[in-house]
């Protein structure tokens, strides 16, 4: 700091920071500092336009649009053909046909057992294996690629796999000498499919923790070790805490593939039996009732539906579990 | 390899400082990884294993082992005398193939502009693609197939592949902002001093130095549309356009009595996506570890 006021008359204040402000004014930069001219506002804008232009039209016509496409065959009885018009119109119709259909109020209900079972049965477990798999260890890698294997098998596939294997005269009774109605009965088939979606799932949400805990410096465990702390006080005290915005993260997730589930449930139970089994799901609903009975408009109206019941289930979420530590987690480039 | 040796200042305790990857650890840790992995594996196990017998095998024990091991099954699926399998082997992979090039090259250039320029629409293009995480697939679907009737596009691979083009979009620009933004300024400025425009900064240094970004994002997409199941089930009708998954659960329902023959058809379309993953697991795992790093 000696130096300050000897060099202060020739340069006050230089900072190294040569942004596109420091441009201005009489600042002396080292020689071979280069300023980059202030840029044509016209020219800049559209480069923007240009690199995030098509990105932004296409979102907007296939995920945004969809909506609103939605919102207007709602109010038609619409097979998919002919116009649209006073003929066909039909209120609000398709939305009362749906929200006093018990069908569906038990599909809404399945949505959210599936949610919150996946969260407690998921959860826990993979961040307890995370934990363990944290450790040193050999073939750790190998052991990584191996539990990730269910999650990148196609879910029509391992629907057909499951469907074969779980069947009343299939595999596993055979193999534990069992009759049970795995798929078929109504008490046991909703413990079935949360079985399949932990296998399923399980190796994504063990991926998430463990590189959540590699973000997570050596030093802090160390140092707890080295002050006598146990491995489950160091785990529990430490870890889990620092985990939590993963696990947020996580949770935010889980949540939305249990709210528009659909794959596994239509593949393995189909078309018509999800109800009576007692697993059917809304996006399972919507399809069966929508496209596939070619009813567009009530489709859309359960569509419509669905979108509503999911926002509302996101925004509680946001507002109420994905606070500020989150926040800096998902858009964490946003200050700077 | 560690020679580094920790000391607690206060206590003297020495720490030994083993490598993460070095030791060999608890057996106890090998045990629970074991069980796991077993579960896992099991019913993958199960359909590539099954796929050797034949129905009479089948139906006489359902759990059991091959015996005598059939390769008819897999030898009538792959010389395509039942099924399809190679058209829509060749289905999936261009779908997939499509999909992944759009997403990256509108993905980065979309990333490149939230990471390095400054304007007043960038927290809302941001958010906007953010929100895009919140809008299911399975609630667009309905419109996106009326949208397709009426542009006349259903039964084309572009109605799957736009979709999933748009749908795969938010998670792509989440992940490979923060790469962009990870350049640093100097080199830009380098760039610049060497009379580089913001274009050609853009091609010859943003695009190379954000390949691990970019490989991340490609292997998620494109196994996201590999597996993908529901959009070309509302959007193809036609079993030479189908897409593997469909193909194979179209087979399924329709064959239902030729189990092993299923089993056969079902391990062949799991298969490129396995090799596929375990070639580049070292890369999604990175990548994850980015995007919940932020």
């Amino acid at each position: 700091m000696s130096e300050t006021s000897s060099a202060a008359t020739a340069a006050p204040e230089v900072e190294l920071d040569w942004s596109i402000e420091s441009e201005g004014g009489s600042v002396v930069l080292p020689p071979s500092a280069y300023v980059r001219p202030r840029r044509n506002h016209v020219r800049r804008n559209l480069e923007i336009i240009i690199l995030a232009g098509p990105a932004i039209l296409l979102f907007l016509m296939f995920v945004i649009a969809p909506v609103i496409v939605a919102l207007y065959y709602s109010f038609y009885k619409w097979k998919g053909f002919g116009p649209t018009n006073a003929d066909n119109f039909v209120g609000l119709d398709n939305y009362k046909w749906t929200l006093t259909n018990p069908e569906f109020w038990g599909a809404v209900g399945h949505n959210g057992i599936i949610m919150v079972l996946s969260l407690v049965m998921q959860g826990p477990l993979a961040i307890l294996v995370a934990l363990l798999l944290n450790q040193k260890m050999r073939g750790r890698s190998l052991i990584r690629v191996l539990i990730f294997v269910p999650y990148v098998i196609s879910e029509a596939i391992v629907g057909i796999g499951m469907f074969l294997m779980l069947q009343d005269e299939g595999a596993l009774n055979k193999l534990l000498g069992l009759h049970v109605g795995w798929l078929s009965n109504p008490k046991v088939a909703m413990w079935t499919l949360m079985f399949i979606l932990t296998w399923k799932y399980l190796g994504f949400a063990i991926i998430l923790m463990l590189a959540g805990l590699q973000g997570i410096p050596e030093e802090l465990s160390e140092a707890a070790a080295v002050d006598g702390a146990t491995f489950w006080q160091i785990q529990w005290h430490i870890m889990l805490p620092l985990l939590k915005p993963t696990i947020k993260v996580w949770g935010f997730l889980s949540i939305i593939g249990a709210m528009q589930l659909f794959d596994l449930v239509y593949v393995i139970w189909g078309q018509y039996i999800a109800t009576t089994a007692g697993v059917s799901t809304m996006a399972w609903f919507m399809a069966a009732n929508g496209r596939l009975s070619g009813q567009l408009g009530r489709g859309s109206a359960i569509a419509i539906i669905v979108f509503i019941l999911s926002l509302v289930v996101a925004m509680i979420y946001q507002r109420w579990v994905l606070n500020r530590d989150t926040e800096g987690a998902l858009t964490e480039k946003e200050e700077d | 390899m560690s020679k580094v040796k920790v000391v607690n200042k206060q206590t003297g305790a020495v720490l030994k400082a083993t490598p993460k990857d070095g030791g060999w650890g608890h057996p106890a840790i090998y045990f629970i990884a074991l069980c796991i992995i077993a579960v896992c594996l099991a019913p993958v196990l199960y359909i590539i294993v099954n796929g050797f017998r034949d129905n009479s095998q089948m139906t006489l024990n359902p759990s059991g082992w091959p015996n005598p091991w059939v390769p008819g099954n897999y030898g009538a699926v792959v010389t395509g005398r039942i099924g399809m399998f190679w058209r829509q082997a060749w289905n999936s992979t261009y779908i997939a193939l499509i999909t992944v090039v759009l997403v990256i090259v509108l993905g980065v250039m979309t990333s490149f502009v939230l990471a390095r320029y400054k304007f007043k629409m960038r927290g809302a293009i941001y958010l906007l693609f953010a929100s895009g995480l919140m809008f299911p697939l399975s609630v667009a679907i309905t419109p996106l197939y009326i949208m397709m009737i009426k542009t006349h596009l259903a039964g084309s691979a572009l109605s799957v592949i736009l979709p999933q083009v748009a749908f795969g979009l938010p998670q792509t620009i989440i992940i490979l902002t923060p790469f962009l933004a990870a350049i640093p300024m100097e080199i830009e400025e380098a760039a610049f001093v060497d009379g580089c425009s913001r274009l050609g900064f853009f091609f010859r240094m943003v695009v190379p130095l954000s390949m691990p970004g970019v490989i991340t994002v490609a292997i998620l997409n494109f196994v996201g549309s590999w597996n993908s199941y529901m959009l070309p089930l509302y959007m193809l009708t036609d079993e030479s356009q189908y897409t593997l998954p469909l193909g194979v659960q179209m087979f399924s329902s329709a064959h239902s009595q030729e189990t092993a023959q299923i089993l056969a058809f079902t391990s062949l379309a799991m298969i490129p996506a396995l090799i596929f993953f375990s070639l580049f697991e070292k890369k999604i795992v990175g990548g994850l570890t980015g995007a919940v790093k932020g």
